[in-house]
């Protein structure tokens, strides 16, 4: 979706401020605002990708204005109701309509094995990768309304696949219909001036992890 | 110096106050979870507590130093950064594929995530509040040089930059230069002068006055 989120290339947004000795949270809540969402992850209700897409769908004014533990709560509580583990009224009232005992809650005893196991968004399917590196590739100009790896800064453009990262789920359906349509992913190089005109640096680039649904060969 | 002129007036009274906004908003919410006996509030402890002494940048530092010292393992670091990594113990969630990006005197690799705030997670912790702000996304992929200049480095025009947008589940580290002035120091010394920032590319390593020798 062309939403905020997505931001490469804006202009407008200011400095870079870089906070000296930063803590790692600013406050107790946003603490637990992190351990909350890794904790409803145990669920499996939805993955990472889902993730990501509910808070791409916060509103644009919202989404700007928000802190990004802020939007983490947001994003949080919009994956609770859409897939049914808490109720618009729980939300409301904040008092429980029903209680679960569900195996799936993450445990104190769990928590190291959990945050160490890795979450496959690399697959064993063998697909034919559509591209070798040094292939010249032009990305498609689409403007999906759901969730896409692709961001506009790169669409349209023409760029070369420097690395076969191997088969990935594509985030793009992953998304949206859970669909994990297993492709080879990329890192596809694009000239700076390529993607930002002849005012950029003739010597810089920028990578883009790229997908074969993403691609057609020039 | 007077109370109404403490620059962190605001935030030593936070205690004091009532809950509001989104500290009231999440207390809500997890309440709501634990009565619903979705969330266990003693796993929550945990979890942060690893997130604030378990994980950071010292660990990506320790696996830089290694790269300097060891020949071998900076080749293997280089091939399959996940499996070298590894090697170290640091792996899992939000590091589950890794590549490792060699600066040298021509190159230099800059890492953003423009779309959302992908971040190496077991070698550099949780990322810093720049990283993820929107200034930073916006403009590290239109003008590197520009965001690097801010923050102290003056890349010469002869040098390329390459800038990474972790757009799918592969994170980045960069592999700094190592700076002169270091020969004979142990892997130990080595990983004490590797910051967070030249790990993400924006910075390069220094020796700090005190340990020139």
């Amino acid at each position: 979706m062309n939403g905020v989120h997505d931001m490469g290339g804006m202009h407008g947004m200011g400095p870079v401020e870089v906070e000296k000795n930063e803590p790692v949270f600013h406050s107790d809540w946003e603490a637990r605002v992190h351990a909350l969402n890794i904790a409803c992850s145990s669920h499996r209700k939805w993955n990472i990708d889902m993730g990501r897409h509910s808070r791409e769908r916060i509103p644009p004014a919202e989404y700007l204005a928000a802190t990004y533990y802020e939007k983490w709560l947001r994003g949080l509580e919009m994956l609770l109701l859409e897939n049914g583990l808490v109720t618009a009224k729980e939300l409301e009232t904040g008092r429980a309509e029903s209680k679960t005992s569900e195996a799936s809650v993450l445990r104190p005893s769990e928590v190291t094995a959990y945050l160490r196991v890795r979450r496959l968004a690399r697959l064993d399917d063998e697909v034919a990768p559509k591209f070798r590196p040094g292939d010249r590739v032009l990305t498609h100009n689409d403007h999906p309304i759901g969730h896409t790896r692709l961001p506009r800064y790169a669409r349209g453009r023409r760029g070369t696949v420097e690395r076969d990262h191997g088969v990935f789920i594509f985030p793009d359906t992953h998304a949206m219909t859970r669909d994990r349509k297993p492709q080879h992913c990329y890192s596809v190089r694009f000239a700076a001036r390529e993607l930002w005109g002849p005012g950029a640096s003739a010597r810089d680039s920028v990578y883009v992890d790229l997908w074969d649904d993403h691609l057609d060969p020039v | 110096m007077s109370d109404h002129d403490h620059p962190h007036h605001e935030e030593e009274h936070e205690h004091d106050r009532p809950l509001s906004g989104p500290a009231l908003r999440a207390k809500a919410l997890e309440s709501l979870l634990v009565e619903k006996g979705l969330v266990d509030p003693k796993a929550l402890d945990e979890l942060i507590d690893t997130y604030e002494t378990k994980v950071g940048p010292r660990n990506g530092a320790r696996i830089v130093a290694r790269a300097w010292v060891d020949p071998a393992y900076r080749k293997r670091l280089l091939a399959d950064a996940t499996t070298a990594i590894a090697e170290f113990g640091f792996i899992g969630r939000q590091g589950e594929d890794m590549v490792v990006l060699e600066n040298t005197p021509k190159v230099r690799n800059v890492v953003v995530c423009t779309l959302c705030s992908c971040y190496p997670w077991p070698v550099l912790g949780l990322p810093p509040v720049w990283y993820k702000s929107a200034p930073y996304r916006a403009r590290a992929v239109i003008d590197p040089r520009g965001v690097l200049k801010e923050l102290g480095e003056d890349v010469p025009s002869g040098v390329e930059v390459r800038v990474w947008d972790s757009t799918a589940e592969l994170r980045y580290l960069v592999l700094p230069e190592r700076p002169a002035g270091t020969e004979g120091w142990s892997e130990d010394e080595l990983a004490e002068i590797v910051t967070r920032d030249a790990m993400i590319g924006v910075a390069q390593v220094k020796v700090p006055e005190r340990s020139k020798r």
